[in-house]
C-alpha cells in the first residue's frame, strides 16, 4: 500500500476527474491518492467518481487557492 | 457425467452518456430489461457539461454538478469519461459531412464518439452499444437518412441501438437475438420533449438535466464566431485546449485585424484569465477596480494604449479622467501605463467577436 500525488492544478472539470480516473486505474487495492486541484468542482466531481466506481474518500480540504481530496483505491 | 446447466451470460451494453435526460432515459430503459450497462462519456473540450460555468464569480451558487456524473450515480452505474481532445481535432477541422449551422460538425462527431465506443466495447468484452437519441430531434444526426451513416460510418453497424426511437428503425443485433426485448423500446421522434418527460415520470425520474441547444459550445453562435476569429487571425485552423477553453472566458473584442483585447467579466474570469498571464501581454488595474485583461497581437505603444482604454471602459473608474494599468509584456517587461477610458460609444459595436 502506497501514497501517492496528483497534481491536477490549473485544470477544469472534467478533466481533474479523467486524471484521478486514469491515475487510479493504474494503482492496487488500498493505495491512497491526494489530487490537488484548483478548480472547485472538482469537489463535487471527485467524490461523486468515487461513489459510483466504489473508491472511499478519505478527506477534502479547500483553502483559496487550492482543494485537496483524498481517495483510497477500492478494486 | 451431470449436465452442466447452461446459464446464458448477463448482456453489456455500453451507453453515451451526455448527462442530459435522453441518454439517461436510454440507459435506464437497458438497465430495465435486465442489462449490465456502463457509461461512457467524451471530454472534447468543448462540452458543456464540466464547470467552466464555475469560474464565473456567482456567490449565491456552489459549483455545478458533473450531469454525466451524477446521472451514473443515480442509475447506479460506472461512468467511464474520455479525453478525446487530441482526436477531436480531427473530426471538427475537417469533417466529410461538414458542419451544421454553427461550427456543430454532428454527424462526424456522432459517428467519431459512436466508433470510440466501439473500441470500448471490444476492448471491455461488451456486446452494443446504445444513445439517447431521438429520430428527428436533431437537424444533423439524428435523421432517417443519416442514423445509418453513423452505424456504418462508425463500424458499429447493427450493434448500434437507440432504445428510444427503435420501433421505428430496423431491428438490430440485440433485438433480433432477443438481448433486448424491441416490444419494451420506443418509438420516439420529432423535436417535442413530451414523451421523454412523460417516460422520466412513469420510471421516477424527477430531476434532470434539459441543456438547451446540444450537448456543446460548437452549436453556439457566438462561440463558434470567435472560433472562426481565431482561426482567421492566425491564417491557420488549429487550436489546443487553452485556446478553447479562453473563448469560454471574458468579452472578446477585436478593436483592430490583428489585435484582441479579452476582458474578464468578473473577479473569477479574472482569477482565471491569471492563470494565462505567461502566455498573453495583460493589463492590471491599479488605480480603480477592475478586471484582468490579456492582449494578443499588439504591434506598438498605440496598440496598447487602446487595448488600455478598452479595458479602462469595464472598470469602476470608466467615468474617471484617467485609469492607471499595469502593463506586463509576453516577455515580462512591466511599466505603469494612464489612459482615458473610453466612453461607452468609442467602444464599437463590431469590435465584439
Ligand atoms: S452538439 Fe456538439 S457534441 Fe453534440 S453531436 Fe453536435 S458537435 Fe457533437
Amino acid at each position: 500500500m502506497s501514497t501517492y500525488q496528483l497534481d491536477a492544478t490549473g485544470l477544469l472539470c472534467p478533466l481533474p476527474v479523467i486524471r484521478t480516473q486514469d491515475r487510479v486505474a493504474t494503482l492496487r487495492q488500498g493505495d491512497v491518492l491526494s489530487v490537488h486541484c484548483t478548480d472547485p468542482g472538482a469537489l463535487l466531481d471527485i467524490p461523486a467518481w468515487c461513489r459510483i466506481h466504489g473508491h472511499e474518500l478519505l478527506s477534502t480540504q479547500e483553502n483559496e487557492e487550492e482543494v485537496l481530496i483524498c481517495i483510497r483505491v477500492r478494486k | 457425467m451431470k449436465a452442466v446447466a447452461h446459464i446464458p451470460r448477463t448482456r453489456r451494453a455500453v451507453a453515451l452518456i451526455s448527462g442530459g435526460l435522453d441518454s439517461m432515459l436510454a440507459a435506464r430503459v437497458m438497465q430495465d430489461q435486465g442489462l449490465h450497462v456502463e457509461g461512457l462519456n467524451f471530454f472534447t473540450g468543448f462540452c458543456v457539461e464540466g464547470h467552466t460555468h464555475a469560474i464565473r464569480n456567482n456567490p449565491n451558487r456552489k459549483p455545478r454538478r458533473n450531469n454525466a456524473l451524477w446521472v451514473a450515480e443515480q442509475l447506479g452505474m460506472p461512468l467511464h469519461i474520455v479525453d478525446v481532445i487530441e482526436e477531436y481535432k480531427s473530426v471538427l477541422l475537417r469533417p466529410r459531412h461538414g458542419y451544421g449551422a454553427n461550427l456543430n460538425p454532428c454527424l462526424d462527431c456522432k459517428t467519431f464518439m459512436v466508433g470510440k465506443a466501439l473500441e470500448w466495447m471490444q476492448a471491455h468484452d461488451f456486446d452494443f452499444i446504445i444513445t439517447g437519441e431521438v429520430l428527428g430531434q436533431r437537424p444533423m444526426s439524428q435523421r432517417r437518412d443519416t442514423f445509418p451513416v453513423v452505424a456504418r460510418e462508425s463500424g458499429a453497424n447493427d450493434r448500434l441501438l437507440r432504445p428510444l426511437c427503435a420501433q421505428l428503425q430496423p431491428p438490430t443485433l440485440p433485438e433480433r437475438e432477443g438481448w433486448v426485448d424491441r416490444e419494451q423500446l420506443y418509438g420516439f421522434s420529432g423535436r417535442t420533449r413530451k414523451p421523454q418527460i412523460a417516460l422520466a415520470r412513469q420510471l421516477g425520474i424527477e430531476d434532470y438535466a434539459q441543456p438547451a441547444g446540444g450537448c456543446c459550445f460548437l452549436t453556439d453562435v457566438a462561440y463558434s464566431r470567435k472560433l472562426r476569429d481565431l482561426w482567421q487571425s492566425r491564417a491557420k485552423r488549429d487550436y489546443d485546449l487553452d485556446d478553447i477553453m479562453l473563448l469560454k472566458v471574458g468579452r472578446h473584442l477585436r478593436p483592430k485585424p490583428h489585435l484582441k483585447v479579452i476582458v474578464a467579466r468578473d473577479a473569477g474570469e479574472t482569477r482565471y484569465l491569471r492563470g494565462y498571464r505567461k502566455r498573453f501581454t495583460y493589463l492590471d488595474m491599479t488605480s480603480h477596480n477592475g478586471p484582468l485583461t490579456l492582449v494578443e497581437g499588439e504591434r506598438d505603444d498605440a496598440d496598447v494604449e487602446l487595448a488600455a482604454r478598452i479595458a479602462a471602459r469595464f472598470g469602476q473608474g470608466r467615468e474617471a479622467k484617467s485609469v492607471s494599468f499595469q502593463f506586463v509584456s509576453r516577455d515580462g517587461i512591466e511599466r505603469e501605463l494612464q489612459v482615458a477610458p473610453f466612453t461607452v460609444d468609442e467602444v464599437l459595436e463590431d469590435w465584439y467577436l
